[in-house]
């Protein structure tokens, strides 16, 4: 069986929390409850970066409660997490569907594997 | 495309358009809405969405918590006006309870006259229609209210449009007029987005669909320019971010004019055939060289020019502004300076760059800017508002043009908003000078709470005041607890049909439909319990309308489609073409140019020179800042104090009673930068102490060094639905509420604009979030604006607030 995964371009997730959400409305989780979850790298600027150059990540990333979606899936229907991406950085592919993405992209960017 | 309504297996799905309640801008985010048995079973994002294709941010996402949550007012309510502030509620019918609403109304227009009753409507939502049509229509009043000192939200932008442009409103291009989006041949990106003083990507701001420009960004290569006074996460992927010193980015934009005209980076063609006053403006801004702006922002001048050049070069470029613009007593001359810097490179409504809406109103803004003769005969399905009151005998015009509070003093104010002018209205409700007030509802709007109403403690005595007071709104707030004697329940955005445009149709990129997919319990929506009062105030007119469809019909959706089409079509896009202006798109007589005085882009501003304000942009620095109170803010108020950055999982003071966005952001943050908070010996998450020369609350402590030395910036809206509503707490009314840091009047010349972006506070370490402030010591500061000389020397048409109030002993509190 094919092995799916999902694909981040963490240099654009903007940390806003829709997936968490989302991905609980579709598995019925209570609050506290994460598919997903959004993980953040607090702003700070390095002492070698140059002036006005910050850092400041979020990356979501897919815990033991995901299943991928899979009953969507059948149906055809996106992985809840990925249609309901406001900067539409999340994708979900074959292992190497994603890989060639991260190949494309280059830097900032990560393959998941629930 | 699906249709709107479909059934899979046992369960209905509804395709809709979000907007409120709850509290949102007309963005009109696409929903599929899951229905088994009359109940949501689950929310998720509408896949043929054009605009947002399947993304919903978390706000709609919990919608089924919010509207099944418990603490939901589902029924009709009422409350005895000696129990006002004690949770004393009864259960009642809507008959009776819009009965007590006309009633009151009616003896009260009968005693004292229709314009003793008020009514206020919270900011962006779709109250936004309801609240002039309650207070024209159903009432006969002029005096609807806006509560936030200096109207600072949107008004003083939609001000600047119409003044110098004529209407409409300026949006980024990103393709959203067009079914085909970005793959419409029309369309061109952006090449480089100029981001001012907003955060489009936590601020659903207005219409504009914030995370656009991350998918520009990441397919076209746009490149982003941000100013803003914190390193916001959108400012990390900024080619630049101009980190400017709260209240002074006038000086800023003047700068980037400066470099834009001496390194003739303009289009002079555009700027011949369509603006008037370029050369006067060049010569204005030679008064603010890089150099100097840099001193007064705090800005590298290095950077101002780079970024400048940055701007002038792009092909083509585009310009965001934000609700900074709105918020300081220098806003209308930033507004401005960003209306020119959209102009003069020649992509205004070009592909790519600023795009115009046609202007239409959606019925609740007057024609031209002023108010029509009764006697003009007009189209009754088009007129605004306020034609069908004046033609309808509900308001007469002697009431318009003599009863509004505040225009008189601030004509600017009155001149593009129909509402009062709303410091003055405060002082109004004090002193029942030029008349006193009997009545006020409050249609989705909440000025004791800690969103809108600056000096909150000054609108909760006022309001408490008179006679009788009503809410419509779908929970229990710190304003109903206090203030109202009935609660109407209403019903939220998927509980009733409806229709959204983005910009309130003043730049419509789309048409959506707001379709009813359940019924909650009793709530109705707010056309629905309009028709039921107005049937009791005024007969003649409301009996027109059968039912909610019909007066949907003739009012809101007006002149545009026929409900049914709507409600088929769930989204149907404007498709307006770029270059309306030579199209003769915007001027009502179908010449080409702009509905202005000039037919031009007014750079140099006829309409603020008939307003006395200059015609051309300048800088002033903020009523409360280093500049104007050096002295004060060495001794106990050291830091320059902003707020009103927003959090996408709360809208406003929306939203704390919802847990799974609750739990995102459970304390209001106040952040410092990490070489103050050492100074002062705070430490991440502990609990801090910010004062002003108003009030005194608390929140927790971010550090980080996104915020500049020096400067404090405190989330707004924060209040506690958990805690004892009766008062004097108020569900923690006054504890983290910025608001009690802010005063009234102090606006600009125009009436618009206050502190809320720029204020002085000091900090210190607290232990907790109570202390001063726990329910049985609660720390209300009398309105100190008499004993700070800031208005009398800084604008002297305003005087200062007499009548210093002790608001412990009107409250009962004992110490």
């Amino acid at each position: 069986m094919t092995q799916h995964a999902l694909y981040l371009d963490l240099e654009f997730c903007s940390g806003c929390h829709s997936c968490e959400l989302a991905c609980r409305n579709e598995h019925d989780f209570d609050p506290e409850t994460n598919g997903i979850k959004v993980l953040e790298d607090r702003p700070i600027h390095y002492p070698d970066a140059p002036e006005g150059k910050w850092h400041w990540d979020f990356v979501a990333y897919p815990t033991e409660m995901c299943d991928l979606c899979e009953a969507r899936v059948e149906r055809g229907l996106m992985p809840a997490c990925v249609q309901t991406c406001q900067a539409k950085v999340l994708e979900y592919g074959t292992i190497e569907e994603c890989a060639k993405k991260l190949a494309e992209k280059g830097k900032k960017a990560a393959i998941f594997l629930p | 495309m699906q249709e709107w309504k479909r059934q899979e297996g046992d369960e209905t799905i509804f395709r809709t358009c979000a907007w409120s309640p709850p509290g949102c801008h007309p963005v009109g985010c696409g929903l599929q809405v899951h229905v088994k048995d009359g109940k949501v079973t689950k929310i998720e994002g509408d896949p043929d969405h054009p605009i947002t294709r399947g993304s919903l941010c978390p706000r709609c996402l919990a919608l089924k918590e919010y509207i099944y949550h418990p603490d939901r007012i589902i029924h009709p309510m009422k409350r005895a006006k000696e129990d006002r502030g004690q949770d004393k509620w009864e259960q009642c019918s809507w008959d009776e309870a819009t009965d007590l609403v006309a009633n009151a109304a009616k003896e009260i227009t009968a005693k004292y006259g229709a314009e003793t009753i008020a009514v206020f409507g919270g900011t962006g939502r779709e109250a936004n229609n309801w609240y002039p049509q309650w207070a024209n229509l159903v009432f006969g009043t002029p005096n609807s209210v806006y509560a936030q000192a200096g109207w600072s939200c949107y008004g003083p932008r939609m001000t600047n449009t119409a003044f110098m442009m004529g209407g409409g409103y300026p949006e980024i291009d990103y393709a959203a007029k067009f079914p085909d989006r970005y793959d419409d041949p029309r369309f061109v990106a952006p090449e480089v987005i100029l981001i001012w003083g907003k955060e489009p990507l936590r601020s659903n701001p207005d219409g504009l669909y914030g995370h656009a420009v991350i998918e520009m960004m990441r397919q076209f290569g746009t490149k982003i320019i941000v100013v803003d006074p914190r390193i916001t996460w959108l400012g990390t992927r900024a080619e630049e971010i101009l980190q400017v010193l709260p209240g002074t980015d006038t000086a800023l934009a003047m700068a980037f004019i400066y470099v834009l005209a001496k390194e003739d980076l303009v289009d002079h063609d555009f700027i011949e055939k369509w603006t008037y006053g370029y050369d006067e403006l060049v010569e204005r801004v030679q008064e603010m060289p890089p150099s100097r702006a840099a001193e007064i922002c705090g800005v590298p001048e290095e950077q101002i020019w780079r970024a400048a050049r940055m701007y002038g070069k792009a092909k083509p470029s585009s310009v965001a502004w934000g609700l900074a613009t709105d918020e300081s007593t220098n806003g209308a001359q930033l507004g401005m300076c960003l209306v020119a810097l959209m102009s003069i490179t020649g992509f205004l409504d070009a592909p790519g760059g600023t795009t115009l809406g046609m202007g239409d109103d959606q019925g609740s803004v007057v024609r031209d800017g002023g108010s029509i003769s009764a006697d003009e005969k007009v189209d009754d399905a088009t007129d605004s508002t306020l034609e069908l009151a004046l033609k309808n005998g509900i308001m007469t015009q002697e009431t318009w043009y003599t009863k509004r509070i505040g225009v008189d003093k601030y004509p600017c104010v009155g001149q593009v908003l129909w509402t009062v002018q709303p410091d003055e209205f405060l002082k109004c409700l004090e002193t029942n000078d030029p008349y006193q007030m009997h009545m006020a509802g409050f249609v989705s709007s909440n000025p004791v709470g800690t969103a809108i109403g600056a000096e909150p403690q000054r609108w909760w005595r006022a309001l408490k005041r008179l006679d009788f007071n009503f809410a419509v709104d779908l929970f229990m707030n710190p304003t109903i607890m206090a203030c109202c004697d009935v609660f109407l329940p209403v019903a939220s955005t998927i509980e009733h049909d409806g229709m959204v445009v983005t910009h309130y149709g003043l730049n419509a990129s789309f048409y959506g439909a707001q379709n009813k997919c359940v019924q909650v319990d009793e709530c109705k929506s707010d056309v629905e319990i309009m028709l039921e009062v107005g049937k009791k105030t005024y007969p003649d007119f409301w009996n027109r309308f059968e039912d909610d469809e019909a007066y949907n019909n003739f009012h809101v959706f007006r002149s545009w489609l026929p409900w049914d089409e709507l409600r088929d079509n769930v989204v149907t896009m404007s498709n307006e073409p770029y270059y309306k202006y030579k199209e003769g798109k915007l001027r009502p007589d179908g010449q080409v140019g702009f509905p202005t005085q000039t037919g031009r882009v007014e750079l140099y501003s006829y309409a603020y020179a008939n307003f006395d304000e200059d015609p051309l942009p300048y800088y002033e620095p903020a009523a409360y800042g280093p500049t104007t109170m050096p002295e004060m803010m060495k001794e106990k108020y050291p830091f320059v104090l902003t707020t009103g950055a927003r959090r996408q999982e709360f809208f406003h003071s929306e939203h704390k009673q919802v847990p799974s966005l609750r739990q995102i952001t459970p304390w209001p943050q106040v952040d410092l930068n990490p070489e103050d908070a050492a100074e002062y010996g705070i430490q991440e998450g502990d609990w801090v102490e910010v004062f002003s020369p108003y009030g005194c609350i608390r929140q927790m402590a971010r550090v980080t060094p996104i915020i500049k030395k020096g400067v404090v910036h405190c989330m707004h809206g924060f209040w506690y639905p958990e805690e004892e509503g009766s008062e004097p707490n108020l569900f923690g009314n006054w504890k983290s509420n910025v608001n009690m840091l802010m005063p009234n009047s102090v606006n600009a010349k125009t009436g618009f604009g206050n502190t809320f972006k720029s204020m002085i506070c000091g900090i210190r370490k607290a232990d907790s979030l109570g202390g001063p402030n726990e329910p049985d010591h609660i720390v209300l500061e009398k309105s100190r604006q008499g004993e700070f000389t800031v208005q009398e020397t800084w604008r002297p048409a305003d005087s200062p607030v007499v009548d210093p109030v002790d608001y412990e002993k009107e409250m009962g509190v004992t110490k």
